[in-house]
């Protein structure tokens, strides 16, 4: 058994002149603060990775910075799915009785610490470097390909798409810390200019800096008690040429396993955080997750269904769409947020009860999944 | 098979793919193994370059500075009468469903594959 003990997230958008480590740093502070644990009760660090600091050991760089000496120590790298990886291997790692008290961390000067141009091609690496990267593809450009066959055979247009994008901006409104709080329409998302077609520059979450902690734990730390109940993950390729499908994919094996290592079936969920790098990523994710009928996200979020008062409340701080992507920390903030909403903590965003949620990020171009299932116990 | 095979990648207008003689699956991203069964005992085979559109995206906002001068341009994925899926540029209103024929183009200062759409 592991609990999520503490949290931490640091606003998205500019940070002017803080590090990757800088931004790691703060988010750790408050985790721990959070847990009511100190430096000393750390003794497994896992983190992420950043693109403005490649270092072969990010994890010890860290704890030396940070004042950490742990007995397990090391980074991760799944792409967009980093964060529930991590999640996931603190997990097994407690539950396994090998630490007592792992500290997560991710962050990254992403925005600030580089050209947007060479953000763009630092991410575009994913790509094969033979058969893909040669053809000048964007991130944006892998799911433009997917999205026009997903849309194509499922029958979902643009319009449908911006759905998303309105609903993650219309979170983001209410969390100091996002990187947006404009309110957008579906008009303003069809005007905003083309990056990949079908994807627009609002059907694309943006860079941005930030750095996002929390400690798994053996024992609770407190009353607040968010314990992991199971989790999953599948891995079906790695480039977009060899998908071996682009209409299903491995979001759905991967939840698959998280409810057979967690008991808990779709029907008792009760919140949801999900990847959501462009409208489209968040829309398949929902519909191969079970939570909306294929080709009916999109209908069901217009309709109210994943809004705060809705029936299965959905990235309430904003997701990486408007909430910001400052890469492995991305989707952190969507644990954290969740662990918020579960604990009750989530000010003017709290949903009515949030006993059991579901976590599932996404990384490459829908190569890694990674899903996990949260707990609240009294 | 030898790491020198000559196709678009080292240069050379050719799009080629590898057969297992083993067990025969075929696929596009070369290696000297068989990535279903793992026998070593592969061939590389030209591509006649026939093929229906998969998916298709039109790129306006480029990686790098150098690929600015092509926008847009079309990204497609292309599933060959051969039986595997390829990456290439194409003609801009290429749609899915659309057959298609490869030809090779220069994209910033090497040569793609394109394909447009067959006669």
């Amino acid at each position: 058994m592991s609990f999520i003990t503490g949290v931490g997230l640091t606003s998205y958008g500019r940070h002017d002149g803080r590090s990757t480590v800088d931004l790691m740093s703060m988010a750790a502070e408050a985790a721990l603060a959070d847990a009511g644990l100190v430096r000393r009760d750390i003794d497994g660090v896992l983190c992420g990775y950043s693109t403005t600091m490649p270092h072969l050991m990010l994890a010890t760089v860290f704890a030396e910075h940070f004042g950490l000496q742990p007995s397990y120590a090391h980074a991760v790298q799944v792409g967009g799915a980093t964060g529930l990886a991590m999640a996931m291997l603190a997990h097994e790692l407690v539950d396994a009785g090998v630490v007592r008290n792992v500290l997560v961390v991710a962050g990254e000067n992403r925005l600030t610490g580089q050209t947007r141009d060479a953000a763009v091609q630092a991410l575009a690496q994913v790509g094969h470097p033979d058969y893909e990267v040669p053809l000048g593809p964007t991130i944006p450009a892998y799911y433009g390909l997917v999205a026009s066959r997903y849309m194509h055979e499922f029958g979902i247009n643009e319009p449908d798409l911006a759905e998303l994008a309105v609903l993650m901006r219309h979170n983001a409104t209410t969390h100091p810390g996002a990187q947006f709080h404009e309110p957008i329409t579906v008009a303003d998302v069809m005007a905003s200019r083309a990056i990949a077609t079908p994807l627009k520059l609002l059907d694309c979450c943006p860079v941005s800096d930030g750095g996002a902690a929390f400690v798994v734990s053996r024992d609770p730390t407190s009353e607040r008690r968010v314990r992991v109940r199971g989790a999953g993950q599948a891995h079906t390729h790695q480039h977009a040429t060899a998908a071996p499908s682009l209409t299903h994919f491995g979001a759905a094996p991967s939840f698959a396993r998280a409810r057979q290592a967690s008991g808990v079936a779709v029907s008792d969920l009760t919140y949801a955080g999900v990847y959501d790098s462009f409208t489209i990523t968040l829309a398949i994710l929902l519909e191969e997750l079970g939570l909306a009928k294929r080709g009916e996200a999109c209908a069901r979020a217009r309709n109210g269904d994943f809004s705060r008062d809705g029936a299965l409340p959905l990235n309430t701080h904003g997701g990486l769409l408007s909430y910001g992507h400052c890469g492995s920390g991305g989707a952190l903030a969507h644990l954290v947020e969740t662990q918020l909403q579960m604990t009750g903590r989530a000010g003017n965003r709290q949903v009515s009860d949030a006993p059991i949620a579901l976590l599932h990020g996404d990384g490459g171009v829908m190569s890694s999944h990674v899903s996990m299932i949260l707990e609240r116990v009294r | 098979m030898s790491a020198d095979v000559a196709d678009w990648t080292t240069g050379t207008p050719a799009l080629l793919y590898q057969r297992c003689r083993s067990c025969s699956s075929v696929w596009y991203f070369r290696r000297g193994f068989c990535p279903s069964c793992g026998a070593a005992d592969v061939e590389a085979l030209p591509s006649k370059g026939r093929g229906v559109v998969h998916a298709a995206t039109l790129v306006c906002r480029p990686a790098t500075a150098e690929a600015r001068a092509h926008v847009p341009f079309m990204i497609a994925l292309i599933d060959l009468a051969e039986g595997i899926r390829v990456m290439a540029h194409g003609d801009r209103d290429l749609k899915i469903g659309d057959a298609v024929s490869l030809r090779f183009e220069k994209f910033i200062d090497r040569i793609v594959p394109y394909f447009g759409k067959s006669p």
